[in-house]
């Protein structure tokens, strides 16, 4: 058994070793809002928090996540309380076929914990999910919303 | 529970197709209609339905307790929740708000009140604007021909009964349809009101969920008249809004399914968890058409958690495969890598893109075309011209690649029952094949689609169903979900085809265009999903208007103009990809016309404006494009603008590029973009299937290519099949014109066509160098 601590919540799974995180949360724990797209770390669409930094799960051995404080998209909002990417999607409608969506909103809650008023560069080298609906001007926007919001903030 | 590996296969691709030369237009006519019918019936679970009964509700249409039905188009409940049946499926395009507003729209509902369910498989449901838009015929021919064409098009559609979507179709098939729903369920609650008020009914009114009595003070909610309602009879004639009068219709609304999308919880095809459920991957031969010699499964039926290996016979719409079962996924595909397979390649081992190519564009000589536009007499305007110009152009094979691998999830109960989880665009389709998978009747057969993650045409096609379907049936009571790996996912694709066209104009002494050739070469989709749906109404005698559409109906003034298109056939399946034929077409044509204007010293912009007098819809599209861009203001070194119009799916776009080129790197800034389609449903929509259909577009431009050596796609995953990020993302500006209701087009595909060869346009006027193949290669 492999223990875990998914959402704060410990867990414990019977699965191999080399098993990405990314099927132990779909397949094992019915996490099934981080989502698969290629198996590779290619297209960001598995991305979930380790310790809060950004980690692609397609391609994290779940045998390497023991001990580590792993955040989904279930994760994300607390309690009733949507989080702050989480409302600023909907107010943009950025989601259209919605599916690399977990993965975005997770690679851009984790950019503006680790920098919170990102410059164009700053989102463009820190968000390189690939969507093929091309939501990217939406995402863009809502992300320079909560930058503009950190800097009334200082 | 191993399967043996004596199957024997047979192939499902090759030289699918007779040839045989049409006698004549009429029997040709004649033929799409009898091809099309013949194949239906040669499926086997065919039947003829009645006209659809645009109203009333289906017999297994069935309402929880506290839910009434006002007509087969929506419930409401005692709460006053309205549930609208959304007969499309949800792939981005915000289908699941547009078509609910229809109705709300017509009830005068509040639309926080409104909720979405997909509908269930039935010919009510169908969409018969998608058969009637495929009559190979200018969409500006009003003649009695086209007209009878496209009435006896939009019929076969109903009595059909195919329940699909693509075509930039759902709101105009829905369009009187829904709306009519929507007043039809208003005037039942009001009936129900004036019984409840013993009152004339003429004497109430409906706003925001209640029916009111003024004279009385009397008011109820739609939830508490909704049952009493639901059993007055459906009224046949309601009048609808005028457009003048709407409230909802053509304002911004925020889309109904995206709450869902940003916590994790809207469900997709992999989303699908039923008790018991095993997991299924899948490798499919590598050559196109080629089978299983033999298998070695031995050392994978060892691994923990492995419950069989299964060889999958090809089909007609299915490649052979070899799948592997288990408790998990990962177990599968560990599992999967261990089966020692010998494949037998067949005919196509041999086959390459690159002599595919140069074999076009030697065809493009002397190739045997069919002609879809003559006017005039070309031969002598180009014997004449005072300057000639040419022109050849070249598109690769494109994938999907949409962002959700293929998935199925099926079971079969007692021997009798089957039930599918699919992300799919034509659930009759899927229901039709899963019947055939299984060796049930298609009413033994409950399709159930999730939201799909993207879908572009590409789920249209039925392949993992059957593989599914087949899997199921060998797992007795046992749900099994099929996933294919992003590797399968881009080498089992049906792709864009791979085209080429050649150009000969003449221009007149002030640099018009007098006359007009154009030849394209290619596969036809039309013909590729009938030869995979419907094999025995394969056929080269259906004219495929997809393969020459947005090149024979140019809304430019050219007085002498023959466009011709040469019919091919290739081992790599082909299929319907955003835009279609438009998607090559549009890079080919409004590339070629920029050539144009420059050798005739022209504006690029003023030259196609003075081609649109004939075409006032047209030209104001692209006016608003030059204004809202700036056109012709000065740029910096290094920089161009390119303009491009295409009109597509009865829509008009114009889209102006910005591009920069620094050390032979391009990068493109910016994109204005300006639409006409008709009426915007939901604004806010249109513009972001704007946005989406320009990246989907830049991708293909930039980066996109399927090539093929020795009959293997040598492209696989992301890396080699590369996409746009947020970081070479333009700058998007969009424009919407209403011109009116009685202009509706589509907004899912239209943004696609011009955008290439506006960058590629763009780039020349920066450098002087003209891009004629894709990707754009500096």
């Amino acid at each position: 058994m492999i223990n875990l601590k998914i959402n704060g919540q410990p867990e414990s799974v019977d699965a191999e070793p080399d098993t990405p995180l990314l099927w132990v949360l779909r397949d094992h724990l019915n996490l099934t809002g981080t989502k698969f797209g290629c198996g590779i770390g290619a297209c960001g669409a598995c991305t979930v928090h380790m310790n809060g930094t950004p980690l692609r799960s397609c391609i994290m051995p779940v045998s390497a996540c023991t001990g580590q404080d792993i955040t989904t998209i279930e994760g994300l909002r607390n309690g009733d309380q949507l989080h702050r990417v989480q409302q600023v999607w909907i107010d943009h409608q950025v989601p259209q076929c919605g599916y690399c969506q977990s993965g975005m909103i997770m690679a851009t809650a984790a950019l503006l914990s680790q920098n919170p008023d990102p410059s164009d560069d700053d989102i463009a080298s820190g968000i390189t999910n690939i969507c093929r609906c091309g939501t990217y001007p939406r995402v863009r926007a809502a992300i320079r919303e909560l930058a503009s919001t950190a800097t009334d903030d200082k | 529970m191993n399967a043996t590996n004596n199957d024997s296969t047979t192939t499902g691709s090759g030289n699918l197709f007779q040839s045989g030369k049409p006698r004549n237009k009429w029997r040709r006519r004649f033929l799409i209609t009898a091809g099309v019918l013949g194949g239906a019936l040669a499926i086997g679970t065919w039947r003829f339905y009645a006209e659809r009964d645009p109203l009333s509700a289906p017999a297994n249409f069935e309402p929880d307790d506290d839910e009434a039905v006002l007509t087969g188009w929506l419930k409401i409940d005692t709460a006053g929740n309205i549930i609208v049946q959304v007969p499309r499926q949800e792939m981005g395009q915000g289908i699941t708000t547009s078509l609910p507003m229809l109705i709300a729209e017509e009830l005068d509902a509040d639309l926080s009140k409104v909720r979405f369910e997909q509908a269930i498989v039935h010919p009510l449901y169908a969409n018969a604007t998608l058969l009637g838009d495929g009559v190979p015929m200018r969409g500006d021919d009003d003649g009695l021909l086209a007209a009878v064409m496209r009435t006896t098009q939009f019929k076969l559609g109903e009595l059909l009964g195919i329940q699909a979507t693509g075509g930039s179709t759902s709101v105009r098939d829905a369009w009187p349809t829904m709306r009519r729903a929507g007043a039809a369920a208003r005037a039942m609650l009001i009936q129900a009101g004036a019984n409840r008020f013993s009152v004339p009914m003429g004497e109430c009114t409906i706003a925001n969920g209640m029916v009111e009595h003024a004279a009385s003070g009397k008011r109820a909610g739609f939830g508490e008249l909704a049952l009493d309602a639901a059993v007055l009879p459906i009224p046949e004639d309601v009048a609808l809004k005028n457009p003048a009068q709407f409230k909802l219709l053509g304002t911004p609304q925020k889309r109904l399914d995206i709450p869902a999308k940003v916590d994790g919880s809207a469900n997709f095809g992999l989303d699908v968890r039923i008790p018991g459920m095993l997991y299924a991957a899948i490798t499919q031969s590598p050559v196109f058409g080629g089978s299983v010699s033999s298998f070695d499964a031995s050392k994978a039926l060892t691994r923990k958690g492995v419950k069989g290996v299964f060889n999958l016979p090809a089909t007609s719409t299915s490649a052979a495969a070899i799948a592997v079962v288990a408790e998990h996924y990962w177990q599968a595909r560990k599992g999967l890598a261990e089966v020692a397979i010998d494949w037998d390649a067949g005919a196509n081992a041999g086959h390459d893109t690159d002599e595919q190519k140069s074999r076009y564009l030697e065809l493009l000589f002397d190739g045997d075309a069919r002609t879809y536009d003559s006017v005039g007499d070309v031969d002598s305007a180009l014997a004449a011209a005072a300057r000639p110009v040419t022109g050849d152009y070249f598109v690769p094979y494109l994938a999907h690649a949409a962002m959700e691998p293929l998935n199925c999830t099926a079971v079969i109960r007692d021997g009798t029952q089957c039930e599918v989880w699919v992300g799919n665009q034509a659930p009759t389709l899927a229901r039709w094949f899963a019947a055939k998978a299984a060796g049930l009747d298609s009413d033994n057969v409950t399709v159930h689609t999730p939201y799909l993650g993207g879908g572009f045409g590409r789920r249209t096609e039925v392949d993992v169903v059957m593989q599914a379907v087949m899997l199921a049936a060998q797992l007795p009571d046992t749900p099994v979900q099929l996933i294919w790996s992003r590797e399968e996912d881009t080498r089992q694709d049906v792709y864009r085809p791979m085209a080429a066209a050649r150009f000969n104009a003449a221009l007149d002494s002030n640099g018009n265009i007098d006359g007009w050739h154009n030849r394209i070469i290619g596969q036809s989709c039309t013909a590729g999903i009938t030869a995979r749906l419907m094999p025995a109404a394969a056929s080269d005698v259906m004219k495929d208007k997809t393969t020459s559409e947005g090149a024979f109906d140019l809304p430019y003034s050219l007085p002498h103009r023959r466009v011709e298109h040469i019919l091919t056939h290739e081992p790599v399946p082909v299929g319907f990809w955003r835009s279609v034929g438009h998607s090559y077409n549009a890079f080919f044509a409004e590339s070629f016309i920029d050539e144009c204007a420059h050798a005739a010293g022209k504006d690029p912009y003023e030259y196609r404006r003075g081609m649109l007098a004939q075409a006032p819809r047209h030209r104001a599209v692209l006016e608003t494009a030059a204004l809202r861009s700036q056109w012709g203001a000065q740029l910096p070194d290094g920089h161009g603008r390119g303009i491009a119009l295409a009109e597509s799916f009865h829509s008009i776009v114009a889209q102006v590029a910005d591009v920069e080129i620094v050390d032979s790197t391009l990068s493109v800034k910016r994109v204005v973009c300006v639409i006409d389609c008709g009426f915007a449903v939901n604004p806010d929509t249109v513009v972001a299937q704007m946005e989406s259909s320009i990246v989907f577009a830049l991708s293909a431009a930039l980066y996109g290519e399927i090539s093929v050596k020795e009959g293997r796609v040598q492209q696989a995953n992301f890396p080699q099949y590369d996409m746009v990020r947020l970081a070479n993302t333009p700058e998007i500006e969009v424009h919407i014109i209403n011109s009116g209701t009685e202009h509706l087009g589509g907004v899912g595909e239209p943004g696609t066509p011009p955008l290439a060869p506006a960058v590629c346009n763009a780039i020349y006027a920066a450098t002087g160098k003209r891009i004629r193949s894709l990707p754009i290669r500096l």
